[in-house]
């Protein structure tokens, strides 16, 4: 199933500029395996130790954070839009 | 201080001064790093004491080529003893940090002086901001004075009072349909897109964040060069509560004062608190939350430094605690009427945790408390809307005799 990843400002050198990239997978963590594979860079941008992601990465499925749905098992429908964005402190 | 470039919090990689938020290497926070001072504390005092009466006396500590020479009047603002308050809540000596009395009437002055600042020296020519208020307030202000267009984001049920004080000044409002959370993720990625705007708290947020310690340092030179002995603040994002240690940290780096480590307890809204729920779980992560309370200048359910302020209480031997929307209004209130200062409902957080830490027996006898109120009432005056009468007379004394028989008639 095709997924479109947009890609942070932080993150295009990694994937050679592109501001999207697409992948394949049924759940956030599926898509994301399967953008390493073809970014190798990306996991030790983002991933953490434990396999998680890292504390200051926030992924969004069409608009809503991952963390109120079922965080990286959160099923992924075909032709979704995955946006990964670095946190940032409000005010 | 002379700032050296900005380092990630997390992995101490280090970038250029520029507009620069996260690491690349970890997506960690950046935040700026200083070399040395190279003046003694005698020097540095002296500078400060011929500074001018307002944030930019503190401009060895911040992270600016050099003062701008025109900005709206921002800090200095008055530390009120508040013995009454103390007395209500049977406590020593209690001091209330009025923030009310900036320019937009909330700290946010602070933060929006140091950020354009520097993005005027970085050649930025328009600034834009995700907020909850009063950050936009500030940053209409601050940028019509300084004849920059701006470009403020905000939820679109906030408060009309802050929306309709930030319209005034000309600015740009947009309105989003969503949490405070999903304007700002929407400007992370604008932001991204529009490389040419500086969003305050977004890629100009290491500087923007500078501008928060300059609460400790006035609290310091207010006191005699002393350290009070705990600090009670609010706590959204959890950059000003850290921010604010931070400024203690370093006037006792540079020998202006010793001993400055506050015990600091942060306020939050229990309809938006996952700092204070991180800090009762013992957890170093913020489980992100959809906020529903009054405060909503405290509204971030996603707090990006949530992780540091949890970590800052339990070093210091502080707390982060949580109020009923019911107390906040009660803090107000209590505020009000013992020290003449009307705040907003963060305040009333504050002011309704320090209410709950004398109560539970946390604070110590003799201790100086400083409480950071940190915007005004009038931004938030439906939470004061049926909470008194007003009684109707007709233009007679009779009918003011009537009305308030026994009040201090003379006869």
């Amino acid at each position: 199933m095709a997924v479109t990843v947009k890609i942070p400002t932080q993150l295009r050198a990694v994937t050679g500029g592109s501001a999207e990239a697409s992948a394949e997978g049924a759940t956030v963590a599926e898509v994301l395996d399967s953008l390493y594979t073809e970014h190798a860079e990306l996991r030790e941008r983002i991933a953490g130790d434990d396999g998680g992601l890292r504390k200051f990465v926030n992924i969004y499925l069409s608009g809503e954070d991952i963390r109120f749905l079922e965080g990286l098992d959160t099923p992924v429908p075909d032709g979704a839009e995955l946006t990964i964005l670095p946190a940032v402190a409000g005010g | 201080m002379p700032a050296d470039a900005l380092k990630c919090k997390e992995c101490d990689a280090t970038y250029a001064l520029e507009a620069h938020f996260v690491c690349e290497r970890c997506f960690g926070p950046l935040e700026v790093a200083y070399s040395a001072l190279s003046a003694g504390p005698a020097e540095l005092k002296r500078r400060i004491q011929a500074g001018p009466l307002n944030l930019w006396r503190y401009a060895d500590f911040l992270p600016l080529e050099r003062v701008p020479s025109r900005s709206l009047h921002t800090g200095f603002t008055p530390l009120v003893r508040a013995d009454r308050l103390a007395e209500r809540l049977g406590l020593d000596e209690v001091w209330v940090k009025n923030e009310t009395a900036n320019p937009t009437h909330s700290f946010k002055d602070r933060v929006v002086s140091v950020a354009l600042a520097r993005a005027v020296e970085l050649g930025f020519e328009t600034l834009a901001c995700a907020s909850t208020g009063n950050l936009a307030n500030a940053v209409a202000a601050h940028g019509a004075a300084a004849g920059l267009p701006s470009y403020v984001f905000i939820p679109s049920d906030l408060e009309e009072e802050k929306i309709l004080a930030t319209g005034a000044y000309g600015t740009n409002v947009v309105g989003v349909h969503g949490t405070y959370d999903d304007v700002n993720r929407l400007c992370t990625e604008l932001s991204g897109e529009h490389d040419s705007w500086a969003f305050v708290n977004i890629n100009m947020r290491p500087y923007y964040a500078e501008g928060s310690k300059t609460l400790a340092f006035e609290i310091i030179e207010q006191l005699g060069f002393q350290a009070p002995d705990r600090i009670v603040g609010p706590v959204a994002s959890g950059s000003l509560f850290t921010k604010v240690a931070r400024g203690f940290e370093e006037f006792e780096a540079a020998g202006l004062v010793t001993g400055a480590h506050p015990v600091m307890n942060g306020a939050q809204a229990e309809g938006c608190s996952p700092v204070a729920r991180a800090f009762a779980a013992g957890e170093d992560f913020c489980r992100p939350v959809r906020p529903d309370t009054i405060a909503k200048s405290l509204a971030i359910g996603n707090p990006a430094d949530g992780p540091y302020a949890v970590g800052l209480a339990q070093r210091t031997g502080g707390s982060i605690d949580a109020v009923t929307d019911d107390e906040i209004r009660a803090g107000v209130r209590l505020l009000a009427e013992t020290t003449g200062i009307f705040t907003e409902t963060a305040g009333g957080v504050t002011t309704a945790t320090l209410a709950k830490l004398a109560e539970r027996g946390d604070i110590e006898a003799g201790e100086r408390v400083v409480l950071l109120i940190t915007g005004d009432g009038l931004k938030t005056i439906d939470t004061v809307r049926g909470t008194f009468d007003v009684a109707e007379i007709a233009p007679t004394v009779d009918a003011f005799d009537a009305a308030f028989a026994g009040h201090g008639a003379s006869a």
